[in-house]
């Protein structure tokens, strides 16, 4: 069991101008979500006057240049609502008979409103010190899977068992006597029951238990908060009812990593004016009449921006990769894939009809062994050598927050002369210096990817998915891919949003800003993880991973940490079997350029407290999280030989806020 | 703590059998193995070795477990292997007839509509878009567009299941199924891939889908996913659908009961007719079958609201187990839709792919659904019109031309032109030549001011003899009316094709 030290500090809770300063940014802020938006969009009241918006949105994008620079934006917000206006006449005290030249104005309430709006998507940086640059160094290893005390598997096996045995009572007894609510379970007047009997007992009898932490509806924008639409269920979840009331939250499951989910700023204007000139669908598919010159700018802009000659866009990400394979791959083929990739994936693979083979998850030794087997032993039965062997992977894994070991399957690329490809959905824009996904940031040339496939619904708040490749690859996906000549061609906004958010972190528009977002994601996402390594959790994947899960283990406690984590207004993903193995559920963070450090410290406090009520520091200190002088010998090896694991890391929370922001520089270990 | 006491009599117990496992051969380096892997933790080895058994057994019992035979190699038998071993290039080189096809794609520079401009600076009459009301250039769907945009942003940046779930979502489901008249309906982003997701997430290995031949693409790849057995029908061919019916139900006498599916269209992408809804309703009633019905070309567009199939042959939609359609054709939004019972749209919501591994549809593109979806319920007129000019169309070219009749039937927006069979027969022409043909005719309309499109089908896969494709489109051209044409302006389109199609095929010996 975990040990707990108890802290001089523990009877405040930490922090309490951090507090105050939430509270003062909820009260700003309310006016703008009091009213009913629905009613307000379909009722048909007349369109808001949105001339005035335009001159607002350009003071707020000066004003975020300003932020830039500025130490402490924070106070300067809120002390401007005080300031008096500043004419020259008055400066200079002069009497001038022609009008006033004002020099600074303070912000109307309305503009208030609008900078509190936005900063509700977008949060401005606090400090110039909040940002990190995304950058591989040092040598790929392993990422070190910290496992708790024994205690809990048992007693995750164990509650398993009881909901199953629970699950099963229920039915028994249910499907007597209860026979109408189980009809639809049992054959119905010569019909099968719709729905399978395994997946369906853990739908009702396991998913139904803990169903309010899915799906939860929202309404506005999905940026650095969210807004939920507060529902409740009178019979076990499986209905519900909306009381009609709306919690704002601080949003850590949108995967808006670059902070792009906007309805302000340069990319929504830019949306704006597309839907003005394009209007809101090209209404063919891409191969018949639904190609206009944007679709092509984006593809160009994708192909830049990847690095590869030429790409093509689709209207979903999913899509991209069910039928990318079919094209590339069939008879006679073999596609090896990591264990852990995306449904999409194994989609593809599957209707491509080629041989499928997996290897475990970042594992390089087994992909070499499963590679060596397959060209030795040729294609079953007929020993006949395989045509191509196309390796699939991930670029960041969305649910483990690890990174494919790119250097090491270029290696193995070269020796065994298979195709690589590479999913960036979660890696693109949110990984590299420059963004440019794993390729980026492992400083690889992308030459020597094949294929770069990635999705435009992460980072850049658009829809849809790419493929980039060689000019030769394209043509021919272009000829022959199935979404190509069927499927509906990417809305105008909607490329148009793609077009605009990846000018900004190149830099064409709004310069500086698409390097703040990068950095600032850089620096969230390492300031969040090594915070929960202090504080004792364990926690999956990659230092610079902006996906950090947090492992809970007791399916029970996925529910609970999710609502403990609502009543703190913090809305999070919680994960469990099937999407993850059996013993470790999860919660799951997604961290937003949006984010500012005052958001995180927020999670860290909610988290400091859940995980304590909870039981979830368990960590044994083998993934870091202690402190950097503590660990002078930093080599895995030598902390294993001094024949007793690390100590457990159990950092008081104020001490983690303190260390954080300096710390995050260093190597997290 | 009994806990404590326990692991400790388990500890010397395991301890015990390691003094005699020592003095096997070989085991210390299992041994070994085991302790440095566990870091001397033998009760979590002990877990572990529980699970790895219960792994094992259930890769054994696994239907396709591939036993290899392995033969041993030397690593650098291998090698040599590794080193002979040459792969074919990713994708073949390009063809003659893709590098056409490359160059000749359209794109329109500025709006789609129906006098669009083309990249070479023509602008042509557009019959090759899914515009048939027009609705791309209706301002009032713009402004509210705008709105949810300044509401809502681009994208919802999450699957429906973490947080994509929108309001507005749940407003355009509700609107398609009070629209259709089913219980519930769910959205999905996108409706190329939504028949491609519903299908295995209902039809699983060893269910039965009985499917007519004409199917288009998506509905065959969703029941390639699914592992299900499939029986074909002939096209439309109702007595046909009952005769195998009744087979399927003949072999699987005495096997326990599974579900059993028809999957057709409402109106079929490649052919353009329509589905004899009543009839197969009469027939799935009557041998148990589940229907699901693709109206991704009907939805909208046939019917006097526009509700489809359902609407036009006087059936209840809640006959129909599963409706699939889609929101971006003549709705001029994005996304595709499943409507049926509470219990079939909630199971998709956990178990169909494209729908919970997949984002959510944006914002401004489902409140855009919402509005052309009371468009079309409020001003019915706006159907009639198209009516209108399809008939207009026809009048040019299907009893007027001598060489190609379609076969649409009469409210499909979508004219599907085939060569008639005489001309097929008298110029002996192979599929492929029909195709060739069509293409000139396409650059010829072109040249003429007119866009229209070819029916386009899916070249083999890797691999793929093309006798094995199985079920082919006849090669057709395709013309795409819309209201935002005049009547004469339609008509006049019309003759520029007819003209094009007889100078093309005459010409052809
Ligand atoms: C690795 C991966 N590929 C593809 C997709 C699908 O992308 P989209 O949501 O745009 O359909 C996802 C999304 O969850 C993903 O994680």
């Amino acid at each position: 069991m975990p040990t707990r030290t108890i802290s001089p500090f523990a009877s405040t809770s930490p922090s309490p101008s951090l507090d105050a300063i939430n509270e003062k940014k909820d009260q700003s802020r309310r006016p703008s979500f009091s009213k009913n938006k629905f009613t307000s969009l379909f009722g048909g009241s007349s369109p808001k006057a949105r001339s005035e918006a335009a001159a607002l949105r350009e003071a707020l994008i000066a004003q975020q240049q300003a932020l830039l620079d500025s130490p402490s934006p924070q106070q300067i917000n809120s002390a401007t609502l005080s300031l008096p206006t500043i004419n020259l006449t008055t400066a200079t005290g002069e009497k001038m008979p022609s009008e006033a030249k004002t020099i600074f104005q303070p912000p109307s309430p309305e503009e208030a409103k609008r900078t509190a709006r936005a900063h509700a998507q977008f949060g401005p940086l606090g400090s110039s010190s909040h940002r990190y640059t995304s950058q591989f160094d040092g040598e790929f290893g392993d990422p070190i899977e910290d496992e708790p005390p024994y205690y809990f598997l048992i007693t995750t096996y164990i509650s398993y068992l009881i909901l199953i045995v629970f699950g099963h009572v229920r039915d028994f007894f249910g499907k007597r006597f209860r026979r109408r609510h189980y009809s639809h379970l049992k054959e119905r007047d010569g019909y099968a029951p719709l729905n399978n009997d395994f997946d369906n007992f853990y739908t009702r009898r396991l998913k139904m238990r803990i169903n309010d932490c899915f799906s939860r509806p929202t309404t506005g924008v999905p940026g650095r908060f969210i807004t939920l639409l507060d529902r409740k269920s009178n019979d076990g979840n499986k209905t519900f009812t909306f009381t009609g009331t709306q919690t704002e939250t601080l949003n850590m499951s949108s995967y808006n990593y670059l902070g792009f989910a906007q309805s302000d700023g340069p990319c929504a204007d830019a949306a704006e004016v597309a839907i003005k000139k394009y209007g809101l669908s090209l209404a063919s598919p891409r191969s018949d009449a639904g190609t206009s010159d944007l679709t092509v700018e984006v593809e160009n802009l994708v192909a830049d921006f990847v690095g590869k000659p030429a790409a093509m866009v689709f209207s979903m990400g999913f899509v991209t990769n069910a039928t990318a394979f079919p094209t590339l791959v069939g008879k006679g083929c073999l596609m090896i894939s990591d264990e852990l990739n995306h449904s999409s994936i194994r989609f593809g693979a599957r209707l491509s009809g080629s041989m499928i083979a997996m290897f475990k998850h970042n594992d390089m030794r087994d992909l070499e062994k499963r590679l060596r087997d397959a060209i030795s032993q040729g294609q079953p039965r007929t020993h006949r050598p395989w045509k191509k062997i196309l390796v699939a992977v991930e670029g960041l894994y969305s649910m483990e927050g690890t990174m494919c070991n790119l250097p090491a399957l270029v290696e193995l690329k070269k020796k065994y002369k298979f195709n690589l490809f590479v999913d960036e959905a979660h890696s693109v824009g949110a990984l590299g210096p420059r963004g440019r996904g794993v390729c980026d940031y492992f400083n690889i040339d992308p030459k020597e990817v094949d294929i770069l496939m990635g999705t435009l619904t992460k980072s850049f708040g658009a829809n849809g998915g790419y493929l980039a490749a060689d000019k030769s690859i394209i043509d021919k996906l272009r000829t022959q891919n199935a979404a190509m000549l069927f499927a509906e061609s990417p809305a105008p906004p909607v490329l148009m949003q793609i077009a605009s958010s990846l000018r900004v972190i190149t830099g064409d528009l709004c310069p500086g800003q698409g390097e703040e977002r990068l950095q600032r994601l850089a620096f969230n996402s390492r300031y969040l993880r090594l915070g929960l390594k202090r504080l004792g959790f364990i926690v999956y994947g990659h230092d610079d991973s902006p996906i950090v899960p947090v492992i809970i283990y007791n399916t029970a406690k996925l529910p609970a940490f999710s609502h403990e984590m609502l009543k703190r207004k913090i809305s999070v993903v919680v994960v469990g079997y099937p999407a993850t193995p059996l013993v470790s559920s999860r919660a799951r963070f997604c961290l937003s350029a949006a984010h500012t450090k005052d958001d995180l410290d927020r999670m860290l406090e909610a988290c400091d407290e859940i995980g304590d009520v909870l039981q979830l520091k368990f960590s044994s200190g083998v993934a870091g999280g202690a402190l950097p002088e503590e660990l002078q010998p930093t080599d895995k090896e030598s902390l294993r030989q001094q024949n007793g694991k690390p100590a457990p890391p159990r950092w008081q929370l104020e001490h983690v806020l303190k260390r954080g922001v300096d710390d995050v520089k260093v190597l997290l270990r | 703590m009994d806990l404590n006491e326990a692991q400790d009599t388990l500890v010397r117990l395991l301890n015990d059998a390691s003094a005699r496992f020592h003095q096997l051969p070989g085991s210390a380096i299992a041994l070994r193995y085991i302790k440095s892997s566990y870091q001397n933790d033998p009760v979590r080895s002990a877990i572990e070795l529980f699970l790895f058994l219960f792994a094992v057994r259930y890769m054994m019992a696994s239907s396709y477990s591939t036993a290899k035979n392995k033969q041993v190699k030397l690593s650098e038998q291998i090698d040599e292997l590794v080193e002979d071993w040459t792969p074919e290039p990713l994708v073949a080189p390009p063809t003659q007839i893709e590098e056409m096809e490359n160059e000749k794609r359209p794109v329109i520079v500025g709006p789609t509509g129906p006098k669009s401009k083309l990249s070479n600076g023509r602008t042509v009459t557009n019959l090759a878009s899914y515009n048939f009301y027009n609705f791309v250039a209706n301002e009032t769907l713009k402004e509210k567009a705008i709105q949810t945009l300044r509401e809502y942003g681009v994208g919802p940046c999450g699957p429906p299941g973490f947080y994509g779930t929108q309001d507005v979502h749940i407003k355009t489901e509700a609107d398609v199924a009070a629209h259709l008249g089913t219980p519930a309906c769910i959205i999905y982003a996108q409706a190329f891939s939504t028949i491609s997701s519903v299908i295995p997430s209902f039809s699983k290995r060893g269910d039965i889908i009985v499917a007519d031949k004409a199917v288009n693409y998506s509905v065959r790849k969703g029941m390639q996913i699914s592992r299900s057995t499939v029986r074909w029908y002939e096209h439309n061919d109702m007595e046909d659908l009952e005769k195998v019916l009744k087979k399927v139900l003949k072999e699987n006498q005495g096997r326990g009961l599974t579900r059993r599916f028809i999957i057709t269209e409402g109106l079929f992408e490649n052919v353009g007719d329509v589905v004899n809804l009543p009839k197969l309703i009469e027939l799935k009633l009557k041998y148990k079958f589940r229907l699901i019905l693709d109206e991704t070309w009907s939805y909208g567009v046939l019917g006097r609201t526009g509700r489809g199939v359902t609407e036009a042959q006087n059936v209840d939609a809640r006959e129909v187990d599963m409706i699939i359609g889609s929101l971006s054709g003549p709705l001029c939004a994005a996304g595709g839709f499943c409507a049926g019972t509470e219990e079939v749209v909630e199971h998709q919501r956990i178990g169909s792919a494209s729908y919970t591994y997949s984002a959510a549809l944006p914002a401004l593109l489902s409140t855009t659904a919402s509005e052309t979806i009371a468009m079309l319920q409020d001003q019915p007129e706006i159907l009639s019109g198209l009516r209108e000019n399809i008939k207009a169309m026809r009048g040019q070219l299907d009893p007027r031309s001598d060489w190609v009749k379609c076969t649409s039937v009469p409210d499909n927006p979508i004219l599907i032109l085939v060569l008639k069979p005489e001309v097929v027969k008298s110029k002996n022409l192979s599929a492929q030549d029909q195709g060739q043909l069509f293409q000139d005719v396409v650059d010829e309309c072109i040249s003429n001011g007119v866009l229209i499109t070819r029916l386009k089908s899916m070249p083999p896969g890797v691999g793929v003899a093309p006798r094995d494709q199985g079920w082919q489109p006849v090669p057709a051209l395709k013309v795409c009316v819309t209201s935002g044409l005049t009547r004469k302006e339609t008509e006049k389109a019309g003759t520029v094709i007819r003209h094009a199609i007889t100078k093309i095929v005459s010409r052809r010996k």
